[in-house]
């Protein structure tokens, strides 16, 4: 029995086994990035003690049959994202990511903190500008972003409300802490690939959960249809809710089908609406219907082509002077991205200080600013050893990596920031911390993300108990954007112990149990019996 | 309803029922060119792809496989392939109106078209069409199971009996010109599913007469141009709920729907042969009127609007 407990334990460390064969080999890229699954020196941590032990006896074999089972289940769902118009599966590893009740509770704590920090920040940069006037924050800082909206200037939302919808990306440095990376306040998207990865893997791998307690995702679209209708104007009894998105070649198009039909609610084409004196109306097969609130999927630049883009065919003319007028509100507001936009977020120590009084509960990356001539020095002279992105940009495009970037590519870097340096921000290069993946037969280390999606309702700030977690399939690769041919997970915050989660499962019937008697019996129609039908023989 | 899914709706009841009317089509026409050595192929071929409405190309003899490749696999309109590419693209951007097992059954559907073309060429066509009709009648199955009974279920309904009309009478052109004694006549009622009701309603009495009198006139088979018609007809009656008419059909699409059926309802069985090649393409105009009414009816279709020097001179 000993012997048997000794040798279990030896081969549960990595490298004992063919599907962890030279998992933490110590010549990997970012070697010092923080494991979630291996600890370096105690072997398996206890978040994922029970999904490492059910992994152990699979043959690399079996995780190949049963990938192959997730990407036809997804194909044939329809389970797809768009890159240049090209529908693909969503690529979806087997290996969950796993988080603590304890390390979920300290996310959500800090996420709630910042979406109530941004809320009033927007309230304030639309409304009085106090923050600018008590000089805590330059002006030149708000009205340079590109999308601080003069046209949003004084529109006021009737419950307040401008960040319906948060998607907050985190990740954890080499400590194992929880870092936020950026912020996503305009229309974050992801949020239905957590649902359907999730019922995904609970086909594919029923026996994993099993074993674990995972808190629910599948109730999101209960929650935010619950927050757009609080968001009505006042005086709608039943408010009339769309979903309003570019169309079926927009790379978020399945997220929009599926969160308008899980919500019940009609998804609109900019072409399906018109404004008329103030009101929105919809195209329906029984003339005209009135809408009350849009949550919007466009950008705001394609919103309104009275008011911002002239060309756009997406949006519907008016729809600003609309919502200005109280009969309509979009969702999430218009002009969110100056509370979103990469270098306010560096300043966001001080907005949580100035409007909550309160110290972030969840840190920032540490960020150099380039547009402060100290910081920019600074910036410039390391520029091999930074990374640098854009304040405005989302998808992974235009980052450049110091250590791997060429010396044409960095003076070429170092050109543009002098030009524009209100442009760009730069960040020393986050390990982010990594999870067994597939990656042929075998599981590897890759570097993942994480973003969890919050919902105000204007009473309370949900965050959904899980997230999309994005993987960087290369070898060595921390850009984890679907854009740039990033996986993701299925994430599982599991349920504490003895906690009110257990009230998403548990709690007293609708009615009655039925007993179980003759009468449930099923009834059978006429047939032959056996003397019968020896007698037809 | 959303006008645009509305139209979606419709158009996906009649892809669905195009996809699966024309393998039954095939199926039967290319089971007769293999059993049946006296037929010349070629001119079959030919005929029945001028039925369809696929351009049959120019100087090569087309046999078994070509027209199968035809009709089946081209991407041309009308071809199987090009049908269920429809539908599935209009169920992709209606899905939020239908449930989701209707769509998982396009898509799954969709997905496995370029593996079953290959075994068409390793096994025969047969497999292929099976594979049709039996995810044709899944669908049927599904849509009837887990949709309500509201306006998005009359659309596709509308759609399905319309494209069902245009279906069946193209079967029957594709056999006008065959002798009243001709076997191809069963190959008819094999392609809509009625060989069975029809040897238990005529007794096994088999002649043409008979053949297109329950295929156009029957009241009880549901793949008859009567019931398909009516069918649409109450449909689009559903869809009216302004006040009733007192003269004539509130309706462009009614009115011609209604017409076309107490045309076949009231007509003497014995004057049924009496110019039949013109009272069929009378119902393909039917067909096509209907299509064009029911767009300007209902699904009011928007052009995209592009405001050009909207920007304000200040």
């Amino acid at each position: 029995m000993g012997e048997d407990a000794q040798m279990s334990r030896s081969s549960i460390r990595p490298g004992g086994d063919r599907l962890f064969d030279r998992y933490l080999d110590p010549r990997r890229p970012h070697a010092e990035a923080y494991d979630e699954m291996f600890d370096p020196v105690e072997g398996v941590r206890p978040a994922y003690r029970r999904l490492h032990e059910s992994l152990m006896p699979l043959q690399p074999g079996d995780l190949t049959t049963r990938s192959d089972a997730l990407d036809r289940a997804l194909v044939d769902q329809g389970i797809t994202f768009s890159l240049s118009g090209q529908e693909r599966p969503f690529p979806l590893d087997l290996v969950p990511r796993v988080i603590t009740a304890s390390e979920w509770s300290r996310l959500e704590r800090g996420i709630v903190q910042r979406v109530r920090a941004l809320e009033a920040f927007l309230a304030d940069v639309y409304g009085p500008q106090q923050i600018v006037a008590d000089g805590v924050l330059p002006r030149r800082l708000i009205t340079s972003c590109e999308h601080f909206h003069r046209q949003a200037a004084g529109l006021a939302p009737p419950n307040g409300v401008r960040i319906h919808v948060a998607g907050i990306d985190v990740v954890r440095d080499e400590q194992g802490d929880f870092r936020v990376l950026e912020d996503n306040l305009r229309s974050p998207s992801g949020v239905s690939y957590v649902m359907e990865n999730r019922r995904t893997m609970a086909r594919v791998f029923p026996d994993l959960f099993m074993k674990h307690r995972v808190r629910a995702v599948d109730n999101y679209a209960v929650h935010l249809l619950r927050a757009l209708r609080a968001a009505a104007p006042p005086g709608t009894t039943d408010p009339n809710v769309v979903v309003l998105t570019p169309g079926v070649y927009n790379s978020a198009y399945f997220e929009h089908s599926l969160l308008a039909r899980q919500m019940g609610v009609e998804l609109v084409e900019g072409r399906d609406l018109f404004a008329r004196n103030n009101m929105i109306y919809l195209r329906t097969t029984e003339g005209e219907q009135r809408v009350d609130v849009i949550y919007r999927r466009i950008d705001d630049e394609f919103l309104d082509p009275v008011q911002f883009e002239p060309d756009s065919v997406l949006g519907v003319a008016g729809l600003v002077n609309a919502a200005r007028a109280g009969n309509v509100v979009v969702a999430n507001a218009v002009g969110n991205g100056v509370g979103d936009d990469k270098l306010i977020y560096t300043y966001l120590p001080e907005i949580l200080k100035y409007y909550l009084g309160e110290t972030p509960l969840l840190p920032n990356v540490d960020t150099y600013r380039c547009w402060l001539p100290s910081e920019q020095a600074e910036v410039l002279d390391r520029l091999d050893e930074l990374v640098t992105k854009p304040v405005e940009g989302s998808g992974g495009y235009g980052i450049v990596f110091g250590p791997d970037a060429s010396a044409k590519e960095l003076a070429a870097q170092r050109r543009r920031i002098r030009s524009n340096p209100r442009g760009w921000i730069a960040q020393p290069v986050v390990q982010l911390s990594t999870v067994p993946t597939k990656v042929g037969e075998r599981l590897q280390p890759r570097h993942v993300d994480l973003r969890p999606f919050a919902v105000n309702d204007g009473e309370s700030v949900f965050v959904l108990p899980g997230g999309l977690t994005r993987v960087a399939i290369p070898e060595g690769s921390l850009i984890v954007n679907s854009s740039q041919g990033g996986g993701s997970k299925d994430t599982w915050v599991l349920a504490g112990r003895a906690s009110d989660e257990d009230a998403e499962l548990r709690g007293s019937g609708l009615a009655a149990r039925p007993r179980s008697d003759g009468a449930t019996t099923p009834e059978r129609g006429p047939e032959l019996n056996i003397a019968q039908q020896q007698q037809q023989q | 309803m959303l006008a645009r899914n509305a139209e979606s709706l419709y158009w996906i009841g009649r892809y669905v029922e195009r996809a699966d009317d024309t393998a039954r089509i095939l199926d039967v026409s290319v089971h007769q060119l293999l059993e049946d050595a006296t037929v010349d192929a070629d001119t079959a071929s030919r005929t029945l792809l001028a039925v369809l409405g696929i351009t049959p190309p120019e100087g090569i003899t087309l046999d078994v496989w070509t027209l199968t490749e035809l009709v089946a696999m081209s991407p041309e309109t009308g071809s199987i392939v090009s049908s269920i590419h429809s539908a599935r693209e209009n169920t992709r951007v209606a899905r939020e109106v239908v449930s989701s097992e209707l769509w998982h059954c396009i898509n799954s559907m969709w997905n496995a078209v370029p593996e079953r073309q290959r075994a068409v060429r390793r096994v025969g066509p047969h497999e292929f069409f099976t594979f049709v009709e039996d995810r044709a009648a899944t669908f049927a199955g599904l849509a009837d199971s887990t949709m309500s009974r509201d306006d998005g279920w009359r659309f596709l309904v509308l759609g399905r009996s319309i494209e069902r009309v245009d279906m069946i009478v193209r079967m029957l052109m594709s056999r006008v010109g065959d002798k009243p004694t001709s076997p191809g006549w069963v190959t008819v009622l094999r392609s809509a599913g009625a060989h069975d009701t029809y040897l238990r309603t005529y007794r096994g009495a088999l002649d043409a007469s008979r053949v297109v009198q329950f295929l156009l006139m029957d009241r009880l088979f549901p793949r008859s141009v009567f019931h398909a018609l009516s069918k649409a007809e109450s449909c689009l009656e559903e869809l009216e709920r302004g006040p009733s008419a007192r003269i004539g059909a509130s309706a462009e699409a009614s009115r011609l729907l209604g017409k076309a059926r107490s045309d076949l309802e009231f007509l003497r069985p014995a004057d049924l042969l009496d110019d039949l090649t013109g009272r069929l393409q009378g119902l393909q105009t039917t067909v096509r009127d209907v299509g064009e009414a029911l767009s300007r009816q209902y699904f009011h279709a928007v052009p995209w609007i592009e405001w050009n020097n909207a920007e304000v001179n200040l």
